[in-house]
């Protein structure tokens, strides 16, 4: 390990053990330092990366591999298989008991071909899931979704009873909502046809298709930025408030 | 039996799957429900599986003095108190398996995610050019949107939310539908292939 | 500059260079805009958007001693923006006298939803596993979301605590989703809210509405308009929202100030990055 290393792991656990006399070895204020030192080593990695963001980086991935498998032993494993097995209540989960560890053949290159039984237990329940989930919940629904008149009725009366600038534009809008709805629609479908030259008409639908996936691809980007800027803002939250105590 | 059985396994468990969702007639839907217990623990074990490849890995870049390999220690060390606090001292509130949960999980992912609004301002500011009317119109909408959804975009023009409202949900509702129902097209006809025994890439490799 | 002083290289030198100013730059400017609102403790209103309205109104409407499944699928990678709704919906339910069934498909989620549980539970007077009922996590994604729509006991035979199904008081005659009124999904990705609407809300007679993270917002949108979704919050500005008409304001409402000035801040730098690149551009040609 290079002498930096141990450098800066020494200045870290001079500050947690400083945050935890801080604290009177509380173990909640213990936690809180720790929970900001962490913090801070992984937002290091926006000066470089760095020989604590690794450190970090790899605490993290341990604890979490470890995390997942406590989780699924105490939440499936034990209530789903062992208990129902053992106390006679159903004997043949010993099927896909079986089918669990022979995915551990994976490991073998000569029984790994074991595994393949459980990949597709797997494998194929989940793609009747597909299947049925993109059929009526994606598919149909959305195709029924998408049967509306070109013309509203109220839209246009909204029109007549608009009073101010911010009405008309509103109204306006209003009108043009089921006809923009069904082109785009349509014109979208038109773009991810490609056994076709999107050529003369084609092309010209497949153009307006270009751009209503340009405006939904600007409003996703929009709202990506406003997520992301959600996990920051909460993790200075933490910072200034449960570590600084700057904020309420 | 290497390609046959598996083959007939996904063929039956993806035909219960579908055949319970138009009959209600017990001898459909028992055995799809026990299907979907059984796919339940199955994914447990892959779980399992995935983090012991980790933990294989990562020891045989120990062993070799791979790259990176002191932190490597690290990792398994993490993994190992985590997993000896958690199997043998339980999982629920107040347990030191809680512990590091809270302090040391969920900040650090929390982080993680959190590194995302830097690099996307650097590359709002490094990267996204209106080159073409596309991408005009792709950034004018984000702009749009990235005001609309904030008071001060009201503060401008205090029509601003309802026009994002609008643009959310006429424009970019019937691309993102366009998206969904050529999505779904696919997906029905992949999965039907891996359940015909069509499409069998999941099986890996015959060697 | 060139021999002859002309000034128009010298300010296209000026404006390359400040089109590649270093990205640490960006990033002190984008943490001065999150950090300040935040130190001065500026409060905003925000205008509620008719998705945040419709899940608050399905809300509104459900008679006391009902109950509500509440599907905590999210982790901490999504805490600033999902945590805040996971409050106000307890919030909400509980100052209707809902009772929760909480349960998640992610393996970090019942500690989260146990949190909220156990900071507005007692300001309420409610009472764990009379009021609601903390089920745990289950692996499996849309394999459970059908099991439980059609047999919960079954899919949860004991909760977060170990307790078995039958010993939990409010869960008597509770055998499935259909006995509940509405499930409010807060979803951080896969499984999530899009594979409730595709597995349940068709099959089963069940409303379903909920929370997501800003990212998967807009293509939550088609869903809204066929009606498979009853209302969505999305964001920590959504969260901001149904804060605001429960009228109880929290982390939502509390982030949305920095949120505004790091917006504007993005904005900035993509229109000088643009005005840079135009300059650039005709100097060159």
């Amino acid at each position: 390990m290079k002498p930096l290393t141990i450098i800066v792991a020494c200045v870290v656990l001079a500050m947690g053990l400083m945050g935890a006399a801080a604290g009177g070895l509380n173990g909640q204020v213990f936690g809180t330092w720790v929970a900001a030192l962490l913090t801070l080593a992984i937002f290091s990695f926006l000066y470089k990366d760095n020989p604590v963001y690794k450190l970090a980086e790899h605490i993290f991935i341990g604890v979490s591999a470890g995390y997942v498998v406590c989780l699924e032993y105490w939440n499936v494993f034990i209530p789903n298989l062992w208990n129902p097995l053992v106390s006679g209540q159903s004997y043949i989960l010993i099927v896909p008991f079986a089918l669990g560890l022979m995915l551990f053949t994976r490991f073998s290159p000569r029984a790994s071909w074991l595994s393949r039984w459980a990949i597709a237990a797997m494998v194929g329940s989940y793609a009747g899931f597909a299947v049925i989930g993109a059929l009526q919940g994606d598919l149909i629904a959305q195709v029924r979704a998408s049967m509306i008149p070109l013309y509203s009725a109220d839209a246009v009366a909204s029109m007549s009873l608009a009073r101010t600038a911010n009405e008309y534009v509103f109204a306006f809008l209003g009108i043009l909502q089921n006809p923009l709805t069904i082109i785009g629609l349509i014109t979208t479908l038109i773009y991810f046809f490609f056994s076709r030259e999107h050529k003369g008409s084609l092309g010209v639908a497949s153009r307006i298709g270009i751009f209503f996936l340009m405006i939904s691809f600007g409003a996703s980007f929009g709202y990506t930025v406003m997520s992301r800027v959600s996990l920051l803002i909460g993790r200075l939250h933490f910072l200034l408030s449960d570590w600084l105590g700057i904020i309420q | 039996m290497k390609t046959e059985v598996p083959v007939a396994i996904a063929f039956i468990a993806g035909m219960l799957m579908i055949v319970s969702l138009f009959s209600p007639h017990p001898i459909f839907a028992e055995p799809a429900a026990v299907m979907r217990n059984w796919a339940i623990i199955i994914t447990a074990f892959a779980y399992v599986l995935g983090v012991a490849n980790i933990a294989r890995i990562s020891a045989g870049t120990v062993r070799t003095r791979g790259r990176d390999w002191h932190y490597k220690i690290v990792l398994l060390a993490s993994l190992g108190v985590m997993l000896g606090i958690g199997l043998s001292g339980g999982i629920q509130a107040g347990s030191p398996f809680d512990w590091g949960y809270i302090n040391v999980m969920v900040p650090m992912q929390a982080t993680m995610f959190s590194l995302l609004a830097f690099f996307i301002a650097s590359a709002a500011y490094r990267a996204f050019r209106a080159r073409s009317v596309e991408a005009t119109l792709l950034l004018v909408t984000a702009v749009i949107v990235m005001l609309g959804r904030v008071p001060v975009g009201e503060g401008l023009w205090n029509g601003l939310p309802a026009f994002t409202e609008w643009i959310m949900e006429v424009p970019n509702m019937a691309a993102k539908r366009g998206i969904m129902i050529g999505a779904a097209l696919g997906a029905i006809s992949t999965g039907l292939k891996m359940i015909l025994g069509l499409e069998r890439s999941y099986l890996g490799s015959d060697k | 500059m060139s021999a002859s002083g002309d000034k128009t290289v010298d300010k296209g030198g000026i404006v390359h260079r400040l089109s590649q100013v270093d990205r640490r730059v960006l990033y002190v400017i984008v943490l001065a805009c999150a950090m300040v609102p935040l130190i001065i403790g500026a409060q905003v209103r925000l205008s509620v958007s008719p998705p945040v309205k419709g899940l608050y109104d399905a809300v509104e409407a459900l008679p006391p001693g009902s109950y509500v499944y509440l599907a905590a699928d999210y982790d901490p990678g999504s805490l600033p923006e999902l945590y805040p709704m996971n409050i106000a919906f307890v919030e909400h339910l509980f100052s209707k006298d809902v009772k929760i069934i909480a349960a998640s498909l992610w393996a970090p989620g019942p500690p989260l939803s146990q949190r909220v549980f156990e900071d507005i539970a007692p300001r309420y007077g409610k009472t764990y596993g009379e009021d609601y009922v903390n089920l745990g996590f289950k692996e499996g994604r849309e394999a459970v979301m059908v099991s439980v729509a059609e047999d919960l006991r079954a899919t949860f035979p004991e909760d977060y605590f170990g307790t078995p199904y039958g010993d939990i008081p409010m869960l008597e005659g509770i055998e499935n989703l259909t006995d509940v009124r509405l499930i409010v999904n807060v979803s951080a990705g896969y499984p999530g809210i899009k594979e409730w609407v595709q597995q349940v809300a068709t099959r089963f007679p069940v409303p379903i509405g909920g929370g997501v993270t800003a990212v998967s917002g807009p293509e939550m949108y088609p869903y809204i308009q066929s009606g498979q979704l009853v209302g969505l919050l999305a964001g920590m500005k959504g969260a901001g929202e149904y804060e605001q008409l429960i009228e109880k304001p929290g982390l939502g409402l509390a982030g949305m100030a920095a949120q505004s000035s790091v917006h504007v801040a993005v904005i900035v730098f993509i229109i000088l990055a643009n005005v840079f690149y135009f300059i650039d551009r005709r100097k060159r040609s």
